[in-house]
């Protein structure tokens, strides 16, 4: 194929990766290699049970046998950051997976067809935004009881509006594009409009708001963990790990802070990736 | 040649005005910009149809109307016998793959996600112009035929320039083997080197596939050029209709001589002889009562005021919507002069 000696990199044109991606991308893949290690591989990984009652090492300081040290019941914090890891990561994904999914559906068919169908979700999104969001997840869960299932069908059911909203902005603008319009003239099916030139191009805000909302969604199953609305204890979970070893802040404060830097961490990893994927997926003008 | 394929009658489109809410509970009246305030239109087979006029006189809407990106509310538009305005899904397609549209923006009018290829393997597997084996070759066949390079197909619109993003538009719309093409403002966002390139391709095209072409610009020069024909329009109305020669050699309506007076020449020893319109054109929220042309026509006398005046062969093949041409006001205009004199 013939192709300009101006620009070499034309010929990784096909791929996905039309620009080469950011350092700060590479670290959040990085970041979340690790984290998947520690979430496939924990019994490999960490040095002890998570749950595993050590009565004669109870809240020692970080150590080498215990580098993170060890909890109230003398568990080493360290296994527990690493099997929290799974349920952690799980949170992310099932916190945002189906808002994601169903969110950019909505919002993909509100934003083409308008009119009344637009109405009523404007409605809705009126009903919802009204409350603060962890407000009225924490309402839902209250509601259904507390536990991670749970909590995925609290979050899901409001999330979800957040993605919607994004979605139909952008369709409703990328619509009038006249490629959009050939489309339609070339007598293209609605189905085929939406989902095959509208949504590629619609959908990259969502995927960035989508990393965003993984990290958020961490914290918030951490939160409602903290709170005992999540995760149950004695599951390894950060957040639970947090709310248990909160006591002994000034005494152990090891307990506490090993697996916030867990979650800060695999916040951080999101956002990084988020960032990084904002600038691969921008459409070339 | 000279069979209508496409006649459009009295059609008619407007544009609900956004009201503010204020405004709305204050109950001001419901505003709409008359887009299209009854055009008339007779496209034959195989000719090009020119449609000029300023800015927002509705040539746009026209054309979305006709290929159903907009619906008309009023009128008909009748192609090869059938009524348009009624199709609905599979007719609707199959004369979609018969009359197909050319874009304005070369930047926005492809896929940005989608290389060339691709999108031209769309066009042909959705509406099955060849068997799937054969669509690589087809593919190549009309890059060929738009004067692309067979490289062209693994490319991203963005890697393309304006002209070169305008040919594959035409190749899209030509995929589906169309017997008309509409191009709305084809090159008007093109430099004018480039310009000539594209309308050249069309013209060639167009006696190459014995397309029926409607050339929808503002470009008097371009028009002149490519049309059989040219259709004025001004206001949401068609105000003259003829052949190119004769409408740019004897223009009629005022309009359009004012129109073709205002148009550069190049060559210094013309002068232009008619005076410019005068005044804006009025808004499309408040067409103006009569002759759309009335309040700044240098003619108009009482009745333009009151009367829409038809589009009419007062010569013959010549078709304008003037009073002035009307046999009766003719004689009483020459009467009136006679006494003055």
């Amino acid at each position: 194929m013939a192709t300009s000696s101006l620009s070499p990199k034309r010929d990784a044109r096909r791929s996905l990766l039309r620009v080469s991606p950011k350092p700060t991308l590479l670290l959040g893949l990085l970041l979340l290699a690790v984290f998947l290690a520690a979430a496939l591989f924990p019994a490999q990984l960490a040095p002890y049970e998570p749950a595993e009652f050590d009565y004669t090492a109870i809240m020692q300081p970080p150590s080498a046998a215990h580098p993170f040290g060890t909890d109230n019941f003398g568990r080493d914090v360290l296994s527990r950051v690493i099997w929290g890891t799974r349920i952690d990561l799980q949170i992310a994904l099932f916190t945002t997976l189906f808002p994601f999914i169903f969110g950019t559906l909505v919002g993909a068919l509100t934003g083409y067809y308008g009119r009344w169908l637009d109405a009523i979700f404007g409605r809705i999104v009126d009903v919802v935004v009204v409350f603060p969001f962890l407000v009225l997840v924490i309402a839902i869960v209250a509601v259904l009881g507390p536990g991670l299932l749970n909590m995925y069908i609290a979050v899901s059911s409001v999330g979800w509006i957040y993605y919607a909203r994004l979605v139909r902005g952008e369709v409703m603008v990328q619509k009038k594009a006249e490629y959009a319009q050939a489309a339609r003239v070339m007598g293209y099916s609605p189905a085929r409009v939406i989902f095959r030139h509208l949504l590629p191009n619609a959908v990259t805000p969502a995927i960035v708001y989508l990393m965003t909302d993984m990290s958020l969604g961490i914290l918030l199953g951490a939160s409602l963990g903290y709170l005992g609305l999540g995760a149950q204890p004695p599951t390894a979970e950060w957040g639970v790990m947090i709310a248990d070893g909160k006591n002994f802040m000034v005494t152990a404060p090891w307990v506490t802070t090993f697996p916030g830097l867990a979650l800060t961490a695999a916040g951080l990893t999101f956002s990084l990736i988020g960032d990084g994927l904002a600038d691969l997926l921008r459409p070339r003008a | 040649m000279s069979e209508a394929l496409l006649r459009v009658e009295n059609l008619t489109k407007s544009f609900p005005v956004k009201e503010p809410l204020f405004g709305r509970l204050r109950g001001s009246p419901k505003r709409v910009v008359r887009a299209l305030t009854g055009v008339s239109l007779e496209v034959r087979r195989g000719e090009t149809l020119g449609i000029v006029g300023e800015s927002g006189c509705g040539k746009s809407t026209l054309a979305r109307c006709l290929v159903r990106l907009h619906e008309a509310e009023g009128g008909t538009i009748e192609y090869d016998g059938a009524d348009v305005r009624a199709l609905r899904g599979g007719a609707l397609r199959a004369y979609n793959r018969r009359v197909q549209m050319v874009f304005q923006d070369p930047y926005s009018s492809l896929n940005p996600r989608m290389t060339v290829s691709q999108t031209l393997a769309e066009a042909l597997t959705v509406h099955r112009v060849c068997p799937p084996r054969e669509v690589k070759a087809k593919i190549q066949e009309l890059l060929e035929l738009v004067g692309l390079p067979p490289s062209a197909a693994q490319r991203l619109p963005h890697e393309f320039s304006g002209g070169q993003r305008q040919r594959i538009g035409i190749a899209r719309a030509l995929s589906v083997e169309p017997e008309c093409l509409v191009a709305d403002e084809l090159v008007s966002a093109l430099d004018v080197s480039v310009q000539a390139q594209v309308v050249n391709l069309l013209l060639e095209l167009q006696e190459k596939l014995h397309l029926t072409v409607l050339f929808v610009a503002h470009d008097l020069r371009l028009v002149h050029h490519i049309s059989h024909r040219v259709a004025v329009m001004y206001l949401g109305n068609v105000v003259e209709v003829a052949d190119t020669d004769t409408i740019f050699a004897r223009p009629q309506h005022p309009y359009t001589q004012a129109l073709l007076a205002a148009a550069p020449d190049l060559d210094p020893a013309k002068k232009s002889v008619v005076a410019a319109v005068r005044g804006e054109l009025p808004s499309p929220l408040k067409v103006p009562s009569g002759c759309p042309f009335h309040t700044r026509c240098p003619h108009a006398f009482d009745r333009c005021t009151r009367e829409k005046p038809g589009l009419l062969p007062h010569v013959p093949g010549h078709l304008t919507a003037c009073h002035l041409y009307d046999a009766a006001e003719r004689h009483r205009l020459a009467k009136g002069e006679a006494l003055q004199t």
